[in-house]
């Protein structure tokens, strides 16, 4: 059945043999160090989690907002199914998928993907929006075409809003990443989940996680410094 | 029962989980039915409800009063930066580890979880209230405390109530994983499948969408309904926004 997967997660890892720390339950230092390499596989396995559906649904969203920049009346419709799948709760969205595309990855990721739609999608349009109407008549009276004013105005002018949107969707996938474990995606929730109540595996398993959070973050937010120039250069 | 809803397959047999009883899969036990959906339910929105007005009622005065003072501008922002990066999943099971089970342990999680989008909107749409405006009711001999209720706060309250909107679902979604801290919700069917079966993982499933998307668009009709008369006149947004929407997070982006 499909959830058999789950019941193996109820195993929690025996440390019977271990030091009195480890058998209490408690933050221990000599553990983690000895054991940090359980924990490097589910560490990538989340970045996998993270990246991949951030990178399908940056494609997506941003390729709806394209599509709904010169027709406004869509940005309507999109907003609004974007927005309920983003309602959704990822624990439920993990299992209303199962019937579907079965347990593994691939429900994980277009979970995943769904909930990164709606903050893109909002983000580039509001860019987009935002971009002067002076520069817009500055470009279309240098003679560039609709298309050519979209790439070479438009859009660089909203990158900044666009990549705040990236930042948002990253951070919020790598927490809901955590629950993937759920949708047999594995990733450090799993870690978490297996041994709730040690406190080491917690600290280190969601300490992971938070770093990851931070470190992703940090990486966009150097993109957008690297690629909006200008910005400073008006400054 | 059991001939109508075959032909949805899996999905047949979740919506009968709601509504008829059965017995485990382990045996014994009866599972699903109305009344046990009905208690689950309850105790979800019981926990989340607590949490929402609880944190409504510790974020909007601090908001407020920073929001009217031009003070903490960087810790009102930047709160909910932090929120975002602590996963609400890493958050509960630290208080699992650390803390304990229970009730009150689930809801100060998600008090937790609550607080920085409502105190952030607060802030925010206090701040984005043209000092002109302010100026003017000054003008009018007001005192500072009668700005900030009659003037501030209003203006300010289709952006509090975007805020108590996000924070409402995130916390009806977390108070799912509750559930991992022993405290009974929709969880329950969901995260114990070796008692329940999948069919009732997924019939919870069901039953905490419909939930949330339901919170969600009360909450947002709530919102329209606290929203000035002057303001729904004076602008008619293009693009309408949805949850998670500071109107400053353009100028919060590029720093």
């Amino acid at each position: 059945m499909t959830f058999e997967p789950l019941i193996a997660q109820l195993q929690t890892r025996d440390r019977s043999e271990e030091s009195g720390c480890v058998v209490d339950d408690g933050l221990c230092p000599d553990w983690i160090v000895d054991n940090f390499d359980r924990y490097v596989d589910p560490f990538w396995q989340h970045v996998f989690l993270t990246v991949t559906p951030v990178l399908i649904g940056f494609v997506i969203a941003f390729s709806l907002a394209l599509l709904a920049h010169r027709r406004s009346w869509l940005v309507g419709p999109i907003a609004s199914v974007t927005g309920t799948l983003y309602t959704i709760p990822s624990v439920a969205f993990f299992f209303l998928l199962q019937p579907i595309t079965g347990l593994g990855n691939t429900t994980a990721i277009v979970a995943l993907v769904c909930y990164t739609l709606l903050i893109i999608f909002r983000n580039v349009i509001t860019g987009l929006a935002a971009v002067p109407e002076e520069a817009k008549d500055a470009a279309r009276g240098m003679g560039l075409t609709d298309r050519q004013m979209l790439w070479r105005v438009e859009l660089p002018l909203a990158l900044p809003e666009i990549l705040a949107g990236v930042r948002i969707a990253t951070t919020t996938t790598v927490g809901l990443a955590a629950l993937a474990f759920l949708a047999g995606g594995g990733g450090l929730g799993q870690e978490l989940d297996q041994d709730p109540f040690f406190k080491s595996n917690v600290v280190v398993a969601g300490g992971l996680c938070i770093l990851l959070a931070a470190l992703l973050d940090l990486i966009i937010l150097t993109i957008q410094r690297f690629t909006t120039g200008w910005q400073r250069a008006a400054a | 029962m059991n001939t109508t809803l075959a032909f949805l397959g899996q999905f047949g047999g979740a919506i009968e989980f709601i509504f008829e009883e059965r017995e485990s899969v382990g045996g014994g036990v009866q599972v699903g039915g109305l009344g046990e959906i009905g208690e689950l339910t309850a105790t979800h929105l019981l926990v989340s409800a607590v949490a929402v007005v609880v944190a409504c009622a510790i974020s909007i005065p601090i908001g407020l009063y920073l929001g009217h003072k031009g003070r903490g501008e960087f810790a009102a922002i930047s709160v909910s930066n932090v929120g975002r990066a602590v996963p609400a999943i890493v958050l509960l099971f630290f208080f699992i580890a650390f803390v304990g089970n229970g009730f009150t342990n689930v809801c100060i999680v998600l008090i937790l979880l609550a607080i920085p989008p409502i105190l952030t909107n607060t802030y925010v749409g206090v701040r984005q209230v043209q000092p002109d405006i302010v100026d003017a009711a000054r003008g009018m001999g007001m005192t500072g405390p009668q700005i900030v209720r009659r003037v501030r706060l209003p203006l300010a309250m289709p952006t509090i109530f975007a805020g108590i909107r996000t924070s409402a679902v995130s916390v009806l979604a977390t108070a799912t994983i509750g559930t991992f801290a022993n405290l009974q919700t929709l969880g329950e069917p969901i995260l114990v499948p070796q008692q329940y079966g999948f069919e009732g993982a997924l019939g919870a499933a069901i039953v905490v969408a419909l939930i949330t998307v339901a919170a969600d668009a009360g909450i947002g009709l709530m919102q329209r309904a606290v929203t000035p008369k002057g303001i729904k006149l004076a602008e008619e947004p293009q693009f309408k926004q949805k949850r998670l929407s500071l109107p400053t997070r353009r100028r919060e982006a590029s720093t």
